[in-house]
């Protein structure tokens, strides 16, 4: 038997994601967002619902998402996702309409566009990928820096005197009456990932039946902002962020959990 | 059907919106153009035709409303007054950069910072030079009465999907306000999901079916892409001075004397004209209708048969800058225009083209004659 002849679809355990782009990612090695991104497309894959999906990306990191995510999307100014993802989610109600924002994005520039979009609980999903750092223009402090880290404008650490404390969006939104589903996740291990692919599934079905907003923070690492090595990074992670920003559901089926 | 009616130009406009088929309107409350979104809340278009309504949490979520709805190819509308198309300027530079059709209206208030919430044109640099960052242009339609509020949102719409290009129509404080009788146009359809998708599906983001990816963005990392986006934006630009310049000749053909004005400003000059002929003087208006494309051929050319031109504007002299840029020097150009919500009258008009143009501008004409003579 020829090696050709293994390679057969039906002897496939593993394969490229259909709904990515064979389009080489812009990520940094050992980014979260390029699991991110898979996740999300294998969801819309399996659900069958590329021909009604409408995605928003951001500015930040994943404002070039659209090369990589090969379905329709249009590209927001920065911090309004939200305010354009409404707009589709109201005049298209029968779309899948989602964001894909940063920490940057959704919890600084765009603070009211998300408060106001998961007020009015939009008929959308927004992923928000948060590493605790402004990636995309080199590592500046982020809304989501946490106390004591460094970045390029809090080279110091970051103090909670005179810059404030990493702000805890999700759980802020969390207690908005329109948001139908809150929950954090994170993508670093293979056992996180599946569990974060459940969640945007979940996520994804409440925007069939029109539950209203969900959200998703995705708890992520940014090896070469926080000047670490991949493997460093999700180690670092798992023992300041996932403290600060503990993994799990926060509001279920428009319950919050205790 | 078609109904004559008695409203305020904001009024006229929001009924022009929802009687032109547009899908959606998306704006916040902000004086003098409140009556806009009021009017659509009241009206509930959403049972009329289906379109959708929604105060916005802040004028820049209501212009990326706007954003998203064009993207997917939707007829979309939103309105603000001075201060708050300010805070619009990024997205309108969004909109001409990833090339979405939309309507946006400016009822002036006067400027700058919180100013007045008294009628103003003092918008109009913002208007026609760009405003937001970036090389781009706006078409402008400039209506002068309340029944042009109600024409000019069909003819917005029309320019907008001609050309995938933002519109802006300029009104003011004054227009926007005062009641007139207006016509009001017959109802449209509008368009269906099917159609839309099936007109629109080169470019508008309705979901990836039987077609490669849309993709709607304003961003070219790479600068020779960039480039191109930018000379296309041009070229569209060019088309427009071509094929939809818009502007009206009111007693020109034996003018002597030239009044230049838009808006309000126009309506209060053909006043002044009318005084200016009983006196005698051989005055005529041009108001342009469109503020870009500018008309500079018309006044070129009229610029070779008066003696003078007077730039009548409510603000400090904007206008006058494009009147003197098209006549060339050819012949004497002043401002005159009152500011801060005050409304100049016919018959400040008339002695601002006495003084200005017909006492100094003659000596100054001839003066230039004589010498070049000598």
């Amino acid at each position: 038997m020829e090696i050709l002849d293994i390679i057969q679809p039906e002897n496939q355990v593993f394969c490229k994601t259909k709904l990515m782009t064979d389009t080489a990612l812009s990520y940094c090695p050992g980014c979260g967002h390029g699991t991110a991104h898979n996740l999300t497309m294998e969801v819309i894959d399996e659900m069958g619902i590329l021909e009604d999906t409408i995605g928003v990306a951001p500015v930040g990191c994943s404002v070039l998402a659209y090369d990589f995510m090969n379905i329709d999307m249009t590209q927001a100014a920065h911090g309004r996702a939200p305010a354009v993802a409404t707009a589709i989610a109201r005049t298209w109600p029968e779309k899948y309409v989602f964001t894909y924002q940063g920490d940057g994005d959704l919890a600084a520039i765009g603070t009211a566009e998300t408060i106001h979009a998961c007020n009015r609980g939009e008929n959308i999903v927004i992923i928000f990928v948060n590493n605790g750092i402004y990636g995309m223009t080199g590592g500046q402090m982020a809304p989501t820096t946490l106390e004591g880290m460094i970045s390029s404008t809090s080279p110091y650490g970051r103090e909670i005197k005179s810059m404030g404390s990493p702000l805890k969006i999700t759980e802020l939104v969390a207690n908005l009456p329109g948001v139908y589903y809150v929950t954090r996740q994170s993508v670093h291990t293979h056992k996180h990932a599946r569990k974060a692919k459940k969640a945007i599934q979940k996520a994804f079905e409440n925007t069939r039946l029109k539950q209203g907003l969900s959200f998703i923070e995705i708890v992520s690492n940014c090896n070469s902002g926080w000047k670490m090595t991949p493997n460093e990074s999700n180690i670092w992670m798992e023992e300041n962020m996932f403290k600060y920003f503990p993994l799990g559901d926060i509001k279920v089926d428009g319950k919050l959990k205790q | 059907m078609s109904e004559l009616k008695l409203m305020k130009g904001n009024e006229a406009l929001a009924e022009a919106a929802i009687r032109a088929g547009a899908d959606a309107y998306f704006g916040y409350p902000i004086t003098p153009q409140s009556e806009v979104i009021e009017y659509l809340m009241t009206e509930q278009p959403e049972k009329r035709t289906g379109m959708v309504v929604l105060q916005a949490e802040s004028e820049i979520a209501a212009i990326n409303m706007v954003y998203g709805a064009a993207s997917t190819g939707k007829k979309v509308m939103t309105s603000s007054s001075s201060p708050g198309i300010s805070l619009k300027l990024e997205g309108i530079s969004y909109l001409a950069g990833a090339e979405l059709p939309a309507v946006i209206v400016n009822v002036v208030r006067g400027g700058p910072g919180l100013g007045t919430i008294q009628p103003s044109q003092a918008d109009y640099f913002q208007s026609v030079k760009g405003g937001g960052h970036g090389d781009y242009k706006l078409y402008v339609l400039a209506p002068a009465s309340v029944q042009e509020m109600s024409d000019f949102v069909e003819d917005a719409f029309n320019i907008a999907f001609k050309y995938r290009a933002p519109v802006l129509i300029l009104s003011d404080g004054l227009i926007g306000q005062m009641m007139e009788k207006v016509n009001l146009k017959d109802q449209l359809p509008r368009l269906t999901n099917d159609e839309i998708i099936e007109k629109y599906d080169s470019w508008a983001v309705t979901g990836r079916k039987n077609r490669r990816r849309n993709i709607i963005t304003s961003l070219d990392l790479q600068s020779e892409k960039m480039e191109a986006r930018v000379h296309r934006l041009m070229k569209k630009y060019e088309q427009m001075e071509k094929e939809d310049l818009r502007y009206e000749k009111i007693l020109c053909d034996d003018a002597e004397y030239l009044i230049v004005a838009y808006g309000s400003s126009a309506r209060i000059s053909q006043k002044a004209v009318e005084l200016a002929r009983k006196k005698g003087i051989k005055a005529g208006l041009l108001r342009p209708i469109t503020l870009f494309p500018y008309p500079k051929q018309p006044l070129f050319e009229l610029a070779d048969q008066v003696k003078g031109i007077l730039s009548v504007e409510l603000n400090a002299g904007q206008m006058v800058e494009d009147v003197k840029l098209s006549v060339e020097h050819k012949v004497p150009v002043e401002h005159f225009g009152r500011t801060g919500g005050i409304i100049h009258t016919p018959e400040e008009v008339l002695e601002a083209l006495e003084q200005k143009i017909i006492k100094n501008g003659n000596l100054r004409y001839h003066t230039t004659r004589e010498s070049s003579i000598l």
